[in-house]
């Protein structure tokens, strides 16, 4: 066969190809498991930054079980769902959000006026958690997830036991410039979070990320953070997305229900 | 992107293939002919990813990893290439082994693979691998070939790791993580340099070190 026939053209790229997807599938195959398992450990330390609770000397998942307990919510009515009745296959650890988010029958679409966070869907059902410490309610750590420059951002943010203040926000998925936008993952701007207001006197949300410092003697200092330099998209990304979760559109009648004692069940 | 300038090709293949010169295979693409430096290529990524020491290494050993075996697979089946699909079948197998890679680094380094997110897929377009393949693989014997994408990827590492070095420390005070100059913000004396975290910089940086070379060794500079 002349090397540059049409058969030996075909027999080249079949061959090519079939080495190629056995590699290709043998290795994500079995390396499936491993990358589930970290990214379900990343999951959980994430909500154990947003919580404060991370810390690198102790194993994540001894912190998580004894101090961190998911709750159901159903999004839409804020109503909390008891553990018998959730629906089926409805798992803590197993839950996926956007799978969740786009299942026809799990999830529902955003209205466009409303979808400040720029998401489109969004899951009915949804895994909060809560921060018991000595038998009392400490901190609720809520999913949020919206809009940056590039990439949807994925993350957590935690309310103390007053449902008000801001105890700590992290991101365990994005794909924001790194060094700029990817710098929502920097420490000390989440550290920059804690003690903040999320709420005005009258209940609005008046949580806001802004552009450069802020002034600590401006009236609103206690609801403001300060943007990310060379991020104002992704800054501006995270400023919707806590204007949205926070609003009675995402978990402001779960945060009412909490207030009023939360009925559980 | 630059064209790719050519080694002296070694003769064509004779029966019995041509003497490995390791030295010369595995230590040339370093300083003399510097994937970055001298052929002016893969720099796209050399200013993503060079913000931090971590990420730069983590990305030099994929690449590293993607080059050698492509080189490797490539010259490999060479002489059945038919000529009309070779940027395909080239471009196949490198994707291939990038997925590999890919699929490894959020196996084993979890963290490091977020934050080089989209970079290491994009190794597949990093002209290194597709020059190196075109210039040097389909001409020379496996062997050879390993050896010329193990070189060419140390050249490229020494760059990327050079310039994560000056980026991490300048700009965030810290080397791998470690902090080297206490910061300002956290009561210390040096005030970062920001910059330094943003791509530009990543230009200025591969601007000194090919100044550097070719100061070093006058005969890279190309006539005017």
């Amino acid at each position: 066969m002349q090397k540059d026939s049409i058969q030996r053209t075909i027999l080249v790229a079949l061959g090519v190809c079939l080495v190629c997807s056995v590699l290709v599938s043998g290795a994500a195959v079995s390396l499936s498991s491993i990358q589930k398992e970290n990214k379900r450990l990343d999951k959980v330390k994430n909500i154990l930054i947003a919580g404060g609770l991370y810390d690198p000397a102790q194993d994540i998942q001894t912190v998580y079980d004894n101090k961190v307990v998911p709750l159901l919510v159903e999004l839409d009515s804020g109503r909390i769902v008891g553990k018998d009745a959730y629906p089926e296959g409805m798992h803590a650890a197993t839950y996926d959000l956007k799978k969740m988010a786009s299942d026809p029958t799990m999830g529902r679409g955003i209205d466009p006026g409303e979808d400040i966070a720029n998401i489109r869907k969004r899951p009915k059902y949804i895994f909060i958690y809560e921060v018991i410490e000595n038998d009392k309610l400490e901190k609720i750590i809520l999913p949020i997830y919206g809009y940056g420059l590039w990439s949807t951002l994925y993350g957590f943010v935690s309310l103390g036991n007053d449902f008000q203040t801001i105890q700590g926000i992290t991101y365990y998925e994005h794909a924001e410039t790194p060094g700029l936008g990817g710098e929502v993952d920097n420490p000390r701007w989440k550290g920059l979070w804690a003690g903040k207001k999320a709420f005005d006197g009258s209940g609005n949300v008046a949580i806001s990320v802004i552009k450069g410092a802020v002034d600590p003697n401006h009236a609103q200092a206690k609801h403001q953070v300060d943007g990310l330099s060379g991020a104002t998209i992704t800054t501006r990304g995270v400023h919707n997305m806590l204007q949205y979760w926070l609003s009675d559109k995402g978990y402001g009648r779960l945060i009412e229900t909490l207030k009023e004692g939360g009925t559980r069940g | 992107m630059a064209e790719v300038i050519e080694k002296e090709a070694p003769a064509p293949e004779t029966p019995s293939s041509p003497p490995i010169n390791f030295r010369e295979l595995l230590l040339e693409p370093v300083f003399d002919n510097n994937p970055i430096g001298r052929q002016v290529l893969g720099v796209c990524s050399a200013l993503a990813v060079t913000t931090s020491l971590n990420t730069s290494v983590v990305m030099s050993l994929a690449v590293i990893f993607v080059l050698a075996f492509s080189n490797f697979s490539i010259s490999l089946i060479r002489n059945f290439i038919p000529s009309s699909i070779r940027i395909i079948v080239e471009m196949t197998i490198i994707a291939s082994l990038v997925i590999i890679a890919d699929q490894f680094i959020r196996a084993f380094a979890y963290d490091i693979s977020k934050q080089l997110s989209i970079f290491v897929g994009l190794i597949i377009t990093n002209c290194i691998i597709m020059g190196r393949a075109e210039a040097y693989a389909l001409k020379n014997p496996p062997p050879h070939s390993l050896l010329d994408g193990v070189g060419n990827g140390l050249g490229y590492s020494t760059v990327l790791i050079a310039v994560g070095f000056f980026r991490e420390l300048l700009g965030a005070g810290k080397l791998f993580g470690f902090e080297i100059l206490p910061l300002v913000t956290e009561g210390g004396w040096y005030v970062p340099n920001g910059l330094m975290l943003l791509a530009p910089s990543a230009f200025f940086l591969i601007g000194f070190f090919i100044w550097i070379v070719r100061a070093w060794k006058p005969e890279q500079v190309e006539e005017g």
